[in-house]
């Protein structure tokens, strides 16, 4: 086995310095009923080229994005990850190490914490930002449960054209608490009107933004409303390169800030591991869940980084803890943070430009589609195509002519039967001309 | 003696006093600014395309403020964080003892095969006539994982193992609403050496945390639990082996008893490497564990994650899962996404950590079912090889075999004016990541050291080896060694009192930003 | 002015109908460095022996519980900028909250200074 470096002569010494006549001694706890007489039913160890070619005929099984023209969006977005990243990511001393506890010892780990929660606050806006969640969904669903703890009410206002799965776990995690959810129906089209749904009993108030459908939109009057009855603005971004273009949560007042931000050093990965993004007002910092990194020095006065305000979390507060989580996306976090050092202020405004010209160009191109029509009137990188057909057969159709199309509405919100020709499209700066135009010509020739 | 240039080989007088540097570096060991002190605008590390000129479709929300972030070619943004990374100690540098972490060796494969295209270029609603190996990796992974616990059902879309118990212990209260005793079941029993994250987790799900006192020897106290016990109890959240790196004897008597009033038994699978491919958890009467791919399983722990926590539920609970899960076909796997039923709901968008999926199959089919069972021999054997060469030195918490992880209270530290943190930080000087300290809690001054199968024979006892010299230094007297510890790292201690009392949690430009161009 | 103690080490130093509280000097310096404090709200009512305030050390948490049963009327509103006035000066500068007691009986239940002093002294 070659992972295991023990010897024969190896355990039979170590089992005499121990005084045990076999390692099934050492098991003499478990109740004999327990244990095993040989090894379970599932293959024996395998050399490294055979596991490698089983795998390969998985991965070989699946037709890849970058096989096709992909147009995928709704919550995972492909962008291009400079080849820095991946490889500095897998140095042994980022990719094999643990949580910072040591401090002494991991101040590579803080450090790069530490810049990736200034770039988080800088991009979305906010004064404070944590280090990490497991993805968007779970810190869009911890914001909930903040919100919930500041104001001490029940009540929850989702917005309709909130991620289905953002707002069921909302739901899932909101059974445990009693949570009083409101959602109206989901308008692809924009235009929902939030601030009548607000009222003194609200916790808090859920958008996203830009929404599931693209749509872009002032959420000024919404946080002033929503402060006007003691509320918070809770703010999701799915798609982290919109902060480039676009005006931050933070400066149309968000109380929370949460977001998805794999689009930044990670892949699609068929969904995960992804990066959680939280930040919020320095006021509601002890209310925050998940890890911190603080500046301090150390002994001889050099400055040095610490995981702190730790009495928030489980392993101190136990039942009293913010939240349950303990394990962060460190790893996710420092190819979100490579990759914005790469980019630089200059390079990520030109890829958010980049991306939404793109996107301009595909909306224009698809409109002119007969039997299509984009219905959002504001866009970043992702708009709303209605059919004259059911998407979700129009994107089976299109596979077959290399392009992925685009996520159809029955695959977001099965059974509504109003949002079964919905297709939701997203361009990236991946996303060539000369795709964009095939994908125009692929749909006439499908809805023709 | 003299090289060739007739330069000295060895140090010669006055190398043993440390100089100031000019920029404080230390040799290899570089002071490293943050980012935002070395990059200035305009610069960027990324070359892309010009941008078409299009109309503008933002809607008037242009972004108009200048954000901050600093301007880098791609080698000083390189150098910045190999210079970073060479702060960090990790499993690759040398023996990690975290208890309860298993810090195993990551074998490079898993993250070759990761890395495919075919698995990491997938979009999680890609068509799913378009990945189908994918949905079979998940299904295959499913199996292993059902075959090793010998439970029949598993949720695979938790992303860590916090988030697994959050997943069993709301199959649990679905399982209780279900039988229409949801108002009922209040109470969890947890006993008091657990993980802080299982009366979090207890306790985020509405129940109130009941803890179970130890015996002495390191075990839930089973006289204290059945007294406990009454038709108001949910579950049990049990560890096993346990955190003081004990195996439960009474483990079936625990489960009959629970079950006996209707409750059901979490068991926190933290330690399933201690007996991974030799017990199977379904035999003790488990009826929903979580396993952390990061720790049995391999997959990097990445400086603080991303983690991996798929769950294996009973019969019983199985058909409360969360969305999504994938089923066995005639001849393939399905994912299902919509189907709700009795499902609990969706603990996170999409279907979970496929990235760590690929790692710990990988790993998996590399030791197959003989392999595992010897990885958790080894694992045992040499936790139990470090608790009988150092237990003269120092104090065990407790007698016997240990499992994976060998115990060690602070009583031998007695009147020597070191405590368990000086200790560990006189291991960072001597090359190593210090052990888990203080936790258990159950345990005074705690010392929890987890070798893991990774380790050769050599390597443990050169550990051994600086343990002992430790031990006997702070009995003799050489408290300096100690409480000036770490004195060879990146940082000497620092202040985590001022870091709390002030928080300073992001970089703040001295002088006004200049705007990019 | 009775001062009084708890099993908890908190201390109650009463003026006519009104209690001062704050935690010991055993209980700071077992604490370490306090780091947080938090305060309950002014008009918040307090049962004997209920949560009251909350302390924190870089590595704990702890609940600070009220000796008697009342409604907050003032917060030591200084310690949120300086915390370690509760290790500087815990009878003093350090003390939490003021309470309008309920039922001054409540008192007789408590120790005193020389019987809480046996108590530190048979802790550990």
């Amino acid at each position: 086995m070659r992972y295991l470096p023990l010897t024969g002569a190896d355990r039979t010494a170590m089992l005499a310095a121990i005084g045990a006549p076999s390692v099934d001694d050492l098991f003499r706890d478990v109740p004999v009923s327990a244990r095993l007489p040989g090894p379970v039913d599932l293959p024996a160890h395998l050399g490294e080229w055979e596991v490698e070619k089983a795998i390969a005929a998985m991965a070989a099984r699946n037709r890849h994005s970058g096989d096709l023209a992909s147009f995928l969006g709704a919550g995972a977005y492909r962008h291009h990850v400079p080849a820095a990243v991946d490889h500095l990511i897998q140095r042994s001393e980022f990719l094999t190490s643990y949580t910072p506890y040591q401090p002494e010892i991991a101040q590579g780990t803080l450090q790069y914490l530490f810049e990736f929660q200034t770039q988080v606050g800088m991009l979305t806006g906010m004064e404070v930002a944590n280090a990490s969640m497991y993805d968007g969904s779970t810190a869009c669903a911890e914001a909930v449960e903040m919100a919930r703890r500041i104001t001490g009410r029940k009540r929850v206002v989702l917005s309709g054209n909130l991620h289905p799965h953002y707002a069921e776990v909302i739901r899932t995690l909101g059974a445990l608490h009693e949570t009083d959810i409101v959602q109206d129906a989901p308008r692809p089209a924009g235009g929902e009107a939030l601030v009548p749904a607000l009222d003194k009993a609200t916790a808090c108030v859920v958008v996203q933004y830009p929404d599931v459908f693209g749509n872009i939109r002032d959420l000024s009057a919404l946080a002033a409303a929503a402060q006007a009855n003691g509320a918070l603005l809770v703010v999701a971004v799915t798609e982290v390169v919109s902060l480039g273009a676009l005006v931050p949560p933070g400066a149309m007042g968000a109380d929370i800030v949460v977001g998805e931000g794999q689009g930044l050093g990670g892949g699609l990965g068929f969904g995960g591991p992804y990066l959680g993004l939280f930040a919020t007002r320095a006021k509601y910092v002890r209310q925050m869940p998940g890890r911190l990194c603080g500046e301090t020095v150390d002994a001889e006065g050099r400055r040095g980084f610490v995981l702190t305000l730790s009495t928030r979390e489980q392993h101190i507060r136990r039942e009293k803890a913010t939240s349950n989580i303990c394990t962060n996306s460190g790893l996710c976090s420092l190819a979100f943070t490579i990759h914005l050092s790469l980019l630089g202020e200059a390079g990520f405004t030109k890829l958010a430009a980049l991306n939404h010209a793109r996107a301009v160009q595909a909306a224009q191109a698809l409109a002119a589609v007969p039997g299509v029509s984009v219905l959002n009137p504001a866009f970043f990188n992702e708009f709303t195509l209605k059919l004259s057909r059911e998407a979700a057969g129009v994107v089976e159709a299109l596979v077959a002519k290399g392009i992925l199309a685009g996520v159809p509405g029955a695959r977001l919100w099965p059974g509504q039967a109003d949002l079964a020709n919905i297709l939701l499209v997203a361009v990236t700066e991946t996303n060539t001309t000369a795709e964009i135009e095939a994908f125009a010509a692929a749909l006439a020739e499908v809805l023709a | 003696m003299m090289n060739r240039q007739g330069r000295p080989t060895a140090p010669g007088e006055g190398a043993a006093g440390r100089i100031e540097t000019v920029l404080g570096h230390r040799g290899l060991d570089h002071e490293e600014a943050l980012i935002f002190e070395i990059g200035q605008g305009g610069r960027s590390g990324v070359d892309l395309p010009d941008v078409p000129a299009v109309e503008s479709r933002l809607g008037g929300l242009a972004r108009n403020d200048t954000i901050g972030l600093p301007g880098l070619s791609e080698p000083q943004v390189v150098r910045h964080y190999v210079r970073l990374s060479r702060r960090n100690y990790a499993i690759d540098m040398g023996l990690y003892p975290l208890g309860s972490c298993t810090m195993k060796h990551n074998p490079r494969l898993n993250e070759k095969l990761a890395r495919l295209p075919g698995l990491a270029d997938l979009h999680p609603l890609a068509p799913l006539s378009t990945v189908s190996g994918a949905i079979e990796l998940m299904g295959t992974l499913a199996h292993w994982l059902k075959v090793l616990t010998g439970m029949p059902a598993v949720a695979l879309s938790p992303k860590a193992g916090a988030h697994g118990e959050l997943c069993g212990m709301m199959a649990i209260r679905a399982a209780h609403v279900a039988k229409g005793e949801g108002a009922l079941r209040t109470r969890v029993l947890v006993p008091e050496s657990a993980h802080g994250t299982n009366p979090a987790t207890a306790a985020y799900c509405g129940f109130k945390v009941d803890p179970v006192p130890a015996t002495e020897d390191g075990r839930v106290d089973l006289a204290a639990l059945k007294a406990k016990l009454g038709p108001d109890v949910a579950a049990i959240m049990l560890t096993n082996p346990n955190t003081c790196g004990l195996f439960e004897r009474d483990i079936l008597e625990i489960a009959e008893a629970v079950h006996g009033v209707g409750g059901y038994f979490y068991c926190d699978g933290a330690n399933f490497n201690a007996i991974v491919g030799r017990v199977r958890p379904g035999d003790l009467g488990v009826d929903a564990m979580h396993i952390n791919l990061h720790k049995t399983f391999s997959t990097p722990h990445g400086g603080g994650g991303p983690g991996s926590g798929p769950v294996v539920l009973s019969d019983a609970l199985a058909p409360f899962a969360p969305l999504p899960w994938v089923v066995e076909t005639d001849g393939g796997y399905t994912l299902v996404e919509a189907e709700a039923g009795e499902s609990f709901g969706r603990m996170a968008a999409f279907h979970g950590q496929m990235g760590m999926f690929v790692r710990a199959l990988a790993y998996m089919m590399s030791h197959g079912a003989d392999g595992l069972a010897q990885a958790a021999s080894d694992a045992v054997l040499a936790a139990n090889y470090i608790q009988a060469k150092l237990s003269d030195v120092m104090t065990a918490a407790f007698e016997g075999p240990c499992m994976h992880e060998a115990l060690f209270d602070d009583r031998f530290l007695k009147d020597t004016g070191v405590t368990t943190l000086d200790f560990a930080k006189a291991m960072i000087d001597e090359g190593y990541h210090p052990m888990t300290m203080y936790f258990p809690l159950v345990v005074h001054g705690a010392m929890l050291i987890e070798p893991t199968e990774s380790e050769s024979r050599e390597s443990l006892d050169a550990f051994i080896a600086v343990m002992r010299a430790l031990a006997t230094a702070a009995k003799a007297g050489e408290v300096e060694r100690f409480t000036g510890a770490p004195h060879y790292a990146p940082r000497r201690r620092l202040d985590e009192t001022a870091a709390a009392r002030k928080p300073v949690l992001r970089w703040t430009p001295a002088v006004p930003v200049q705007a990019a161009e | 002015m009775t001062v009084k103690y708890t099993k908890d080490h908190e201390w109650i130093a009463v003026t006519g109908s009104t209690g001062r509280v704050g935690i010991t000097d055993y209980a700071q310096s077992q604490l370490g460095d306090i780091v947080f404090v938090e305060l309950p709200a002014i008009g918040k009512a307090l049962e004997k022996g209920g949560e009251a305030a909350v302390v924190e050390s870089v590595k704990a948490a702890s609940e600070v519980y009220s000796p008697v049963t009342g409604t907050v009327t003032a917060a030591n509103e200084p310690l949120a900028d300086e915390p370690a006035l509760v290790n500087s000066d815990p009878r003093g500068e350090g003390w939490f909250f003021e309470v309008e007691l309920a039922d001054a009986s409540e008192l007789d239940g408590l120790m005193d200074e020389a019987a809480y002093k046996d108590y530190v002294a048979s802790l550990d």
